[in-house]
């Protein structure tokens, strides 16, 4: 009943969304202010819809109710309830439903805080969301519904996938959408402006704080899949510059890229064109992005022909939507003037900068993807294009990057003189090269990943901390670190985010350039040693789980005689889904990681037992909620809030003049 | 095909065939693959990292479980064993399994469109981003006057903080 409740409820969805593309966009047009006003409880009824669908697939799932074929299929009734509701977006049609709730949450969003935008504006911008909602229920509704019904329904499930079963991904893929689909609003908004015809400093005021929510969702979304493949998968890889992988990342430079150009519609009213171009472009990677997982195109053109519906259909909607839009932008762009005037060496260059270096190397990320598949389409050639060509193709856009943005970071707009900008950076450019040349001095190669990872990390942290006090004048030093505390929040998230970046490059390349592996067999009792550790196999139990079994060492970790800790390093095996999985034991520290994984007994008695000696493991991730807090930050900047109108005016009496 | 890569198509709900992945789960190189010359051992290592395990999905055969990719790593070593240089091996691969087995792409052939694209996008994009950076540096300083007087003065009010 609750099933058929859900069912119904989105397909009631589904019609709210048809109305709201159609009738307000109407109503902007003809200005008739009843017809754009059905927008905003549109909006909230499409999202309170989607919301009650969801809550009765998440009930099938939590019930454990093996009528409904999506619950058999991914679910188990021995499963831990946490994985029972991560089941519910563990698979195609529950993570498809997930995707629209977050579209029309999103929606509905624009409703509650847009109140400051000009009515017309509004209401194109709720009508374009609508619209891109409307394809989306379809999708669903015609080719994955989740609350089909088994005509005989089976005692048990077939269990979730074990790999799912993880409290690191379990979240990742609520917040890798909530950055895809953020982007949709973003769309929104661009498309909404060219039909509009008008793009100025307040839209790029509007559009930023939907960006950097989108974007910084992204960044977590991404991290905890990096960070969740670094313990569950062995070896402690972090990106393998996968297709998915890579259709995540592609919005994410685009966004970095959005969020940055958005700055300077805002301040200077100049490259307009170029950012409604990128808004569109962000959430068309989003689009292709989805395209390229759920049809399989990528991994195989025969995978593509097996079962070509959800793909064709996918490609239909990315079609009309991109197709649209450009058409749009191509007709309306040349309206869009420029207004700032700005020397070449200025903050305004930096941005732009900025911008072709991140929406380059998404080009290269995107050749790179699609590659195989040109191949074999046009010149009939089967081959791969896998890590080594995107570490050679990517890197050096980043470095590049990481290179000038301390600098660019610190221009003044409209004109600015390169020493004088670069006279305060003098002290962190001098300590970046000595820990550079530091770290090339005590390394044992001839690499120079290490040495230039560390100078560029060290140098994005120290040009941000640059950045932010110099933000505070002159003057005494207690007066600054004073006026540093009241500095607007938009400061101190440029700057967080900055060093954030700065923070994962460090631990990328420590990890890369002086990461220690060991393979060997190992006896009880027998200890042996990784980059200056002492392990010690003890034991080996079989131990039952919930719904696996494990098979458990136990590892001592020692340096130098002290005991450091008893690590546990598992192999496990889920008799339902008749799958085996590795979980790797972490003793995790500040400064390194060292890493156990167990393998099989062997047949003289002993255990194959991997080891890993990772240096800076944690600054990855460490980076990456720097830079999601960052973009937390920016969006808290009261002059944001004052935007969206979501703020009181600080009351002008009664305030002591300073 | 990695287990990162994986979960993301597992997580994004692209329930594939899955026969690759359930293969039994071992260390991906064993340690009774391992050579005793440390040198070769390293050029077997670095030589893996670029050849596709050819039954998984994205994966080297360094990092892949299958027995095919062990089949691979061992078929190296005793290249390398035998005497050939790094690029003989490479070749004695891509005869046997062709060229779908190399994980970097070679530059033969279209393939330099491939290489070439992001240094001639960069080209490109500087060209057109000086192009635009000298307009804006000639451009007259355009007053708000395609805005009306209430439009302006919203405008003022929104901006101010």
């Amino acid at each position: 009943m609750i099933t058929e409740l859900g069912h119904f409820a989105l397909i009631l969805a589904f019609l709210v969304a048809c109305v709201q593309a159609v009738v307000p966009m109407i109503g902007a047009h003809k200005r008739w202010p009843g017809w754009m006003a059905m927008a905003e409880p549109a909006a909230n009824a499409q999202f309170m819809l989607t919301a009650v669908s969801f809550g009765a697939l998440t009930y099938a799932f939590v019930t454990s109710d093996f009528s409904v074929a999506l619950v058999v299929q991914n679910s188990h009734s021995l499963k831990p309830m946490i994985y029972k509701i991560s089941g519910v977006w563990g698979n195609h049609e529950g993570s498809m439903l997930l995707w629209v709730l977050i579209l029309t949450l999103f929606g509905a969003m624009a409703a509650w805080f847009g109140g400051n935008l000009p009515p017309t504006l509004k209401a194109r911008v709720l009508a374009v969301q609508s619209s891109v909602a409307v394809a989306f229920f379809a999708f669903i509704i015609f080719t994955s519904n989740p609350f089909l019904r088994m005509s005989v329904p089976p005692f048990d499930g077939q269990d979730l996938n074990p790999l799912l079963q993880d409290p690191g991904l379990a979240f990742h893929p609520p917040f890798l959408y909530l950055g895809y689909v953020g982007l949709s609003l973003t769309f929104s908004f661009a498309v909404a402006a060219l039909i509009e015809g008008r793009v100025d400093a307040a839209w790029g005021r509007w559009v930023r704080p939907w960006t950097l929510l989108a974007w910084l969702n992204l960044t977590i979304g991404i991290g905890l899949g990096s960070w969740w493949a670094y313990y569950e998968l062995g070896w402690g890889g972090f990106w393998f510059w996968d297709p998915v992988e890579n259709a995540s990342f592609m919005p994410w430079l685009l966004a970095a890229a959005l969020l940055h150009s958005a700055i300077v519609v805002e301040k200077r009213e100049s490259l307009k064109s170029w950012t409604i171009l990128l808004a569109i472009m962000a959430f068309g990677f989003s689009l292709i992005g989805t395209f390229i997982v759920r049809s399989g195109v990528i991994t195989s053109v025969h995978a593509f022909a097996n079962d070509p519906e959800r793909g064709v259909f996918i490609l239909m909607i990315l079609g009309f939507f991109m197709g649209g839009a450009l058409t749009l932008f191509a007709a309306r762009a040349s309206a869009m003037e420029a207004k700032g005037v700005f020397s070449l060496v200025s903050r305004e260059s930096a941005l732009v900068m900025n911008n072709i270096l991140l929406a380059v190397s998404c080009f290269v990320v995107f050749i790179g993807t699609i590659w195989p598949l040109i191949a074999e389409m046009l010149f009939d050639r089967k081959l791969s294009v896998g890590p080594p060509f995107f570490d050679m193709a990517f890197t050096p856009f980043m470095v590049v990057l990481g290179a000038i943005l301390p600098i660019g970071a610190m221009m003044p707009w409209k004109r600015a003189d390169m020493g004088r900008t670069f006279r305060p950076l003098i002290p962190a450019f001098i300590l970046a090269v000595s820990i550079g040349l530091l770290a090339f001095a005590i390394q044992t190669g001839r690499s120079a990943l290490g040495p230039v990872g560390m100078f560029l990390g060290s140098w994005l942290v120290f040009g941000a901390m640059v950045d932010i006090w110099s933000r505070t004048g002159r003057g005494a030093f207690a007066g600054r670190l004073s006026r540093m505390t009241r500095l607007p929040r938009a400061d101190w998230g440029k700057t967080v985010a900055h060093s954030g970046l700065g923070v994962t490059m460090l631990g990328i390349s420590g990890l890369l350039a002086w990461q220690q592996e060991d393979i060997r067999v190992v006896q009880f009792n027998e200890p042996f040693e990784v980059a200056g550790f002492t392990l010690t196999l003890t034991d080996v139990q079989r131990i039952e789980g919930p719904n696996f079994i494990s098979t458990m060492g136990w590892v001592d970790l020692a340096r130098e005689g002290q005991a450091i800790a008893t690590l546990n390093p598992e192999k496990r095996f889920y008799p339902v889904a008749q799958m085996p999985t590795t979980e790797a034991a972490i003793d995790i520290g500040f400064w390194r990681d060292v890493y156990v994984v167990i393998g099989d007994p062997q047949a003289n008695g002993g255990w194959a037992v991997r080891t890993y000696y990772k240096p800076l493991a944690n600054w990855i991730w460490g980076g990456a909620i720097l830079m999601a807090l960052g973009g937390m930050l920016s969006i808290s900047d009261r002059r944001f809030r004052v935007a969206a109108g979501a703020a009181k005016r600080t009351p002008v009496s009664g305030v002591p003049a300073e | 095909m990695t287990r990162l890569a994986l979960s993301l198509w597992l997580a994004l709900a692209m329930l594939g065939p899955l026969a690759p992945f359930t293969a039994t789960q071992a260390l991906a190189v064993l340690p009774d693959e391992i050579l005793a010359d440390p040198a070769l051992e390293a050029r077997a290592r670095e030589l893996s990292r670029g050849l596709r395990c050819m039954v998984c999905r994205n994966e080297s055969i360094d990092e892949s479980n299958a027995e095919l990719a062990r089949d691979m790593r061992i078929l190296v070593r005793e290249r390398l064993t035998a005497g050939d240089s790094d690029q003989e091996v490479v070749e004695f691969i891509v005869d046997r399994y062709g060229e779908y087995a190399l994980l970097k792409p070679t530059t033969g052939g279209a393939n330099w469109l491939l290489w070439a694209a992001g240094p001639l996008m960069l080209l490109l994009g500087l060209g057109v981003g000086i192009g635009y950076l000298r307009t804006r540096q000639a451009a007259p300083e355009l007053g708000a006057g395609s805005l009306s007087d209430e439009e302006k003065a919203k405008l003022s009010k929104i901006l101010e903080d």
